[in-house]
């Protein structure tokens, strides 16, 4: 079997936390806390939780943004933290990402054509003309115009922007794209452009995403497997048909239960009240698990294979396999 | 007598290219312990609507029309008297937490403060009062919490300190702008959920204010639809929820990604963006985006059509958007 295109092992991040008093001693947060899968090309990862669960922090790691406290990204075989900063450079060009924010994310003071051209100032191979050229192409392939590389960002609008941003990311031809919160700034009639946008580019251009949402719809619509965070670990992954189906992790159904529907369910459950003990030595998520037992507060679940490619990390999670989806009682109504 | 009515309500605002209207005839009216949901996308005018509705509209900004609360008239109240209702009779919470806290109060003090301003308490007894209520909205440990300062609570529980602050003087109406947004899928339920609980309680009316109408369906009883400045469309969630009739309605219904789709299915997409201010067209407003528009719909705004009981849509195409009235 070929090497994937991104396989990330056992990655571990920790953060260390402000002191508390003036000598009290520094606490600190695992942001990941061994975090492992693999993406081939042209398929598409998406990644939820909540926040706090440490799905940014992945996507850092992944862009090689920060270094890994321990573990590893490789990157067509290569671990990008043992690159030196040279040949790192030039690997960048293989994987861009596209931030949440489509207006932070854009320099004011730049015209748009600058902008989208600036991942390609490490290619030098390429001369001026080719450079203007390569980002006419880039923004017709996200439905903009060539003339609008002489605007600045701020003639176009929130969904506009984002599409520029997603144009800067393509520029390079890059094989993985890693996209972060790309749609939650966004209303939900242009939500769904972008959406559809970024989902005719991965099959156009057979680029790889990772695509990381706190929204489980918008990753079911454009994922082709799912990872589920809570605290820096995955939880449970898994195709998104298979996984909203048949939870194995009782995280994951909390977050499909407390999903708005259209129509709301019968005798409306009341959500439980936050609480969050979790124990040291056993499962994080025991403090908020309905289902916890005493084996979860001594032993931490592994992630651990279940059926096909599903994998989640609870003791249990045969049993809660078994039991009706959340997501099945979606009676969802369309014109 | 309704607690709330607006009638007509129209807010003009200062922009670049002069006065733009950017809520043009709003009528709504909400009743005592109702929850009233109000759905639209940035510059539909609804956080306008709730701004107008509470006095605090930006500088230079022009009102008109009538808001009457419990039969008084809000417009052109003086602001003295406009704030002996804020944060008294009328609670308000909006989207995002950190803004709406001062970072150098500790959150109990902050509670505390309508309490002391509207009531009179003394400070030992609004932070009794605050620490019952940070209790009340489900701040774990609230007793230690009230001592802390906003930068050292998650987003849930700022979120929940500021719904404490609008309920501290026991509010008849609380107008919530995205209270949810900036939050998780389980911190959303749970506040919202929290947000009913307390409305069915003690019969405060809610105006919740959202994007979303999964969160609008789960929490109003009715509800409105507003586009650029205009309400739209308006009923019953559920009636509504079951036969949207305004194209632009329908089209915010097919763009929402819904959850079990599965990959591959396009998500309908509503074509062009939403108007600025200065460019909504005098007729009806989303007549330059809507596939079934003629020009009779670019010629005058669109009466209120009837759907169904108490559900009307601001459209004159309702045959070929597939409604019959």
């Amino acid at each position: 079997m070929s090497a994937p295109l991104l396989e990330v092992e056992d990655l571990v991040r920790e953060y260390r936390l402000p002191r508390s008093r003036l000598f009290g001693p520094r606490g600190v947060v695992r942001a990941l806390d061994g975090v492992s899968f693999r993406l081939a090309a042209g398929k598409s990862l998406g990644i939820v939780g909540e926040s706090g669960s440490g799905k940014s922090t992945l996507a850092r790691a992944v862009m090689a943004l920060e270094p890994p406290g321990e573990g590893a990204v490789r990157f067509l075989g290569r671990d990008l933290s043992a690159l030196p900063p040279g040949e790192l450079l030039r690997a960048r060009r293989d994987f861009q990402m596209v931030f949440q924010d489509p207006y932070g994310s854009l320099d004011p003071r730049q015209k748009v054509g600058r902008i989208v051209a600036e991942p390609l100032t490490a290619l030098a191979e390429l001369g001026a003309e080719e450079r203007r050229q390569r980002v006419g192409e880039v923004l017709a392939s996200v439905g903009l115009r060539a003339s609008d590389a002489g605007k600045y960002p701020h003639e176009f609008s929130g969904g506009q922007r984002q599409r520029i941003a997603i144009a800067r990311a393509l520029v390079t031809r890059p094989k993985l794209v890693v996209a972060d919160e790309p749609v939650s700034a966004l209303d939900v009639s242009v939500q769904a452009q972008v959406l559809n946008l970024l989902q005719d580019l991965q099959a156009q251009y057979g680029i790889a995403l990772l695509l990381i949402s706190h929204d489980l719809a918008v990753v079911d619509h454009a994922a082709d497997e799912v990872a589920v965070m809570f605290q820096g670990r995955i939880v449970e992954q898994g195709a998104p048909a298979e996984l909203f189906r048949a939870a194995a992790h009782p995280y994951t159904r909390a977050l499909l239960e407390a999903v708005p529907r259209l129509v709301p369910r019968k005798g409306r459950r009341r959500s439980p009240p936050e609480r969050n003990d979790a124990p040291a030595g056993g499962c994080a998520y025991a403090g908020r698990c309905p289902a916890a037992q005493e084996r979860c507060r001594r032993e931490v679940p592994l992630l651990r294979g279940l059926s096909g490619s599903r994998r989640a990390a609870c003791h249990f999670a045969e049993a809660v396999m078994s039991e009706p989806s959340p997501a099945a009682e979606v009676g969802e109504i369309m014109p | 007598m309704a607690l709330l009515e607006v009638e007509n309500l129209e807010v003009r605002l200062k922009t670049v290219r002069g006065m733009a209207a950017a809520v043009r005839g709003a009528s709504f009216a909400l009743e005592r312990g109702e929850r009233l949901g109000l759905v639209g996308e940035s510059g539909s005018g609804k956080s306008m609507t709730a701004l107008a509705l509470l006095g605090l509209l930006p500088e230079g900004a022009e009102l008109a029309g009538s808001i009457r609360f419990e039969g008084q008239e809000l417009v052109g109240l003086a602001e003295s008297e406009l704030c002996r209702l804020r944060g008294d009779r009328i609670g308000m919470v909006f989207q995002e937490p950190m803004t709406a806290l001062n970072p150098l109060h500790t959150v109990g003090r902050q509670v505390a403060e309508p309490l002391r301003l509207h009531r009179g308490l003394s400070n030992p007894a609004a932070h009794e009062a605050a620490v019952a209520l940070l209790d009340r909205v489900g701040l774990p440990d609230a007793e230690r919490r009230a001592h802390a300062y906003p930068h050292q609570l998650s987003g849930g529980q700022r979120q929940r300190v500021v719904i404490a602050m609008a309920l501290a003087c026991a509010p008849d109406l609380l107008i919530a702008d995205e209270p949810t947004t900036a939050l998780d899928v389980t911190l959303q339920r749970q506040i919202l959920d929290r947000l009913a609980e307390l409305s069915e309680e003690s019969g405060m009316a809610l105006l919740l204010i959202s994007h979303d109408l999964g969160v609008i369906a789960e929490n109003t009883r009715r509800m409105l639809v507003m586009y650029g400045g205009s309400i739209v469309e308006s009923g019953p969630t559920a009636a509504v929820l079951q036969r949207l009739a305004h194209p632009y309605s329908q089209g915010l219904l097919g763009a929402r990604p819904r959850l079990g789709a599965g990959r591959g299915n396009r998500l309908a997409t509503i074509p062009g963006s939403a108007p600025e201010l200065a460019e909504i067209p005098s007729g009806c407003p989303f007549a330059e985006r809507c596939r079934l528009a003629i020009d009779a719909c670019r010629a005058a705004p669109p009466p209120p059509e009837p759907v169904g009981p108490g559900h009307v849509a601001r459209c004159i195409r309702l045959d070929a958007a597939g409604v019959r009235p």
